[in-house]
């Protein structure tokens, strides 16, 4: 009986897998397509040949540098936002009132966004700021301080906004690993750093990989506070600003999705970087499981 | 010997502790006094790199609301961010739950296209994007807003509600299968009702991250389709000829929003929910 309804069952069509259509259609619609219509613009320039685009941004001076410029900040934020989230991430790891209160308060500066967190530190670290002032008041450092309208202040913007985000993500990853493999290290005799350095690490691999990823995207599409934080003629002219002028300022869409597409290949490149990187590592389950 | 090696070790953890420790709350003080420098800034008369400003005033915020025409602004948001909301949970929810509870083949490619657009910064399809939407004459007006706003949204709902589902036991729809409950019927009565609590933080979520999310609305509003966080934008850009209080109490006015809808989001998620969308689908990368 079984037998034969088996068969009919998967003759017939599922109409559950319906129910994915419209998102899928939607994906293809609005993502996919102009993805497509993109790349074939940025083969389309309006005079030259296809690769018109791409030749007139690795030759002109103020186009290719911005990629370098984009790396200059964005690596360096991500690195410092990874591996400073990993140890308080670590040390958070165990349930307590302090982790609740702390994932909250450091939820605030993802929320509020950077055109906010920009408009803050324009007060805030701005040369008559509050932080200048406390400075100059205990005879810290004398002169007025620099820390924005430059590459620094942008530098700490993205600090402010990614910092919160490496954390949560890598804690949700600490907490996902089983806490009784690190227990049972505990009973051979190993303290917190040796537990960290041959349990967690290896098994927190893949969550660190995605988690840089993750932060290196955003920190890569730096455009608000390299506008307002930075300066956006000079040294945080990042490859963003370039993009966006091209399109809504020259009201040249193709030389756009040319920026744009080089800027997906750079993210590519960093990602697959990452992720080889990963492979050195550990790979296997991250529960305990019996052999 | 082995007792002052334990000694020097405990110093060392503890001294580790303490750095940690102090980085925090360096971190946090810090934020904390931003905030409260566009805080005093918003409410201040005249404010030069003094302490405190020589005297206090609400005026910015009538000024504010005046010169930046916030009240069609928080409208426009909260249109913008509700459509976003309902389109994204009709076309998320559907979809989660066939992933949830059907293996098919493509499957694995379709949860990657799911992926992929929280995974590349939104100014690379973004433009793309915008330039199809001009050309459709979508962009400029809200509806270019809302199709744009939806493209991470829609897939942050299925990424969040794919778990959510998976865990709701499926011999209640055969259950209501048996009693012969239809689709519909078994959907509004039976699936609704258990993934409530699952809605309404996916939506949650998506609701604060819809107004903080600057890139893609900048790159399709119109002059009256922007939503706070452009405008605030706009301001911050173009101030010099304003004051530099009245931008500071626009910005009160948009973290209060933010804030005050992220306090009530607190209350039903768990705060690493906000960013960690990929715990639940680790990838076989």
């Amino acid at each position: 009986m079984t037998a034969v309804a088996a068969p009919l069952a998967r003759a017939q069509f599922d109409r559950t897998l319906l129910l994915v259509l419209p998102g899928a259609a939607f994906m293809v619609l609005l993502f996919v397509y102009p993805f497509l219509y993109g790349l074939a613009l940025s083969f389309n320039p309006p005079k030259g040949d296809a690769f018109e685009n791409y030749r007139h941004f690795f030759t002109t001076d103020n186009l290719w540098p911005t990629i370098w410029t984009t790396l200059r900040l964005a690596l360096p934020v991500t690195i410092i936002n990874v591996f400073i989230a990993l140890p308080i991430a670590f040390k958070m790891r165990v349930k307590s009132p302090y982790q609740r209160a702390i994932t909250t308060v450091l939820v605030i500066p993802i929320t509020l966004g950077t055109v906010l967190i920009a408009e803050g530190m324009l007060t805030y670290f701005g040369p008559k700021g509050w932080l200048s002032q406390f400075l100059q008041f205990f005879h810290l450092y004398g002169g007025p301080i620099h820390l924005t309208h430059n590459f620094t202040g942008v530098l700490l913007s993205l600090v402010v906004s990614g910092f919160p985000f490496a954390f949560l993500l890598i804690l949700s990853y600490i907490t996902g690993i089983d806490p009784a493999l690190a227990r049972a290290a505990a009973t051979l005799g190993a303290p917190p750093a040796a537990q960290f350095r041959h349990i967690y690490l290896p098994l927190l691999a893949p969550g660190l990989a995605m988690c840089f990823c993750l932060a290196f995207v955003q920190a890569f599409s730096v455009f608000p506070s390299a506008v307002l934080l930075g300066s956006p003629a000079g040294p945080t002219r990042v490859i963003s600003i370039a993009a966006y002028e091209a399109a809504f300022e020259q009201y040249d869409y193709s030389l756009a999705s040319a920026i744009a597409m080089i800027m997906g290949f750079v993210q590519l490149i960093i990602v697959a970087a990452v992720l080889t990187l990963r492979n050195l590592f550990y790979r296997g389950p991250v529960v305990g499981g019996k052999g | 010997m082995a007792e002052s090696r334990t000694l020097d070790r405990r110093w060392l953890e503890t001294a580790w502790s303490g750095f940690l420790w102090g980085l925090m709350i360096v971190f946090v003080i810090n934020i904390g006094l931003m905030i409260g420098a566009v805080a005093t800034s918003s409410f201040a008369k005249r404010w030069l790199g003094t302490w405190l400003p020589e005297g206090w005033t609400t005026t910015w915020y009538t000024s504010a609301w005046k010169e930046f025409q916030l009240d069609s602004v928080l409208w426009v948001t909260v249109e913008v961010v509700f459509a976003v909301v309902f389109l994204a949970l009709l076309i998320g929810v559907p979809a989660a739950y066939a992933l949830a509870r059907r293996n098919f083949p493509g499957k694995r490619a379709l949860v990657l296209l799911f992926l992929l657009p929280l995974m590349v910064p939104p100014i690379t399809y973004g433009i793309p994007l915008a330039t199809v939407l001009y050309q459709l004459h979508f962009a400029g007006h809200l509806t270019g807003v809302i199709l744009a706003n939806l493209i991470p949204a829609a897939p942050f709902v299925i990424l969040v509600m794919t778990p959510f589902i998976e865990q709701i036991d499926p011999n209640l729809e055969s259950a209501a299968r048996v009693f012969g409950a239809s689709t519909a019927r078994m959907f509004w009565h039976v699936l609704v009702p258990l993934l409530a609590p699952g809605i309404l933080a996916a939506s949650l979520l998506v609701l604060v991250r819809t107004i903080a999310m600057f890139e893609l609305t900048f790159l399709t509003a119109g002059p009256d389709s922007q939503t706070l966080v452009v405008a605030l934008y706009y301001a911050v850009f173009a101030a010099g000829v304003r004051a530099p209080q009245s931008v500071d109490a626009m910005a009160m006015i948009y973290m209060v929003v933010t804030l005050t809808w992220l306090l009530i989001a607190l209350r039903f998620v768990n705060p690493t929910q906000l960013v960690s969308r990929v715990k639940e689908h680790p990838r076989a990368a």
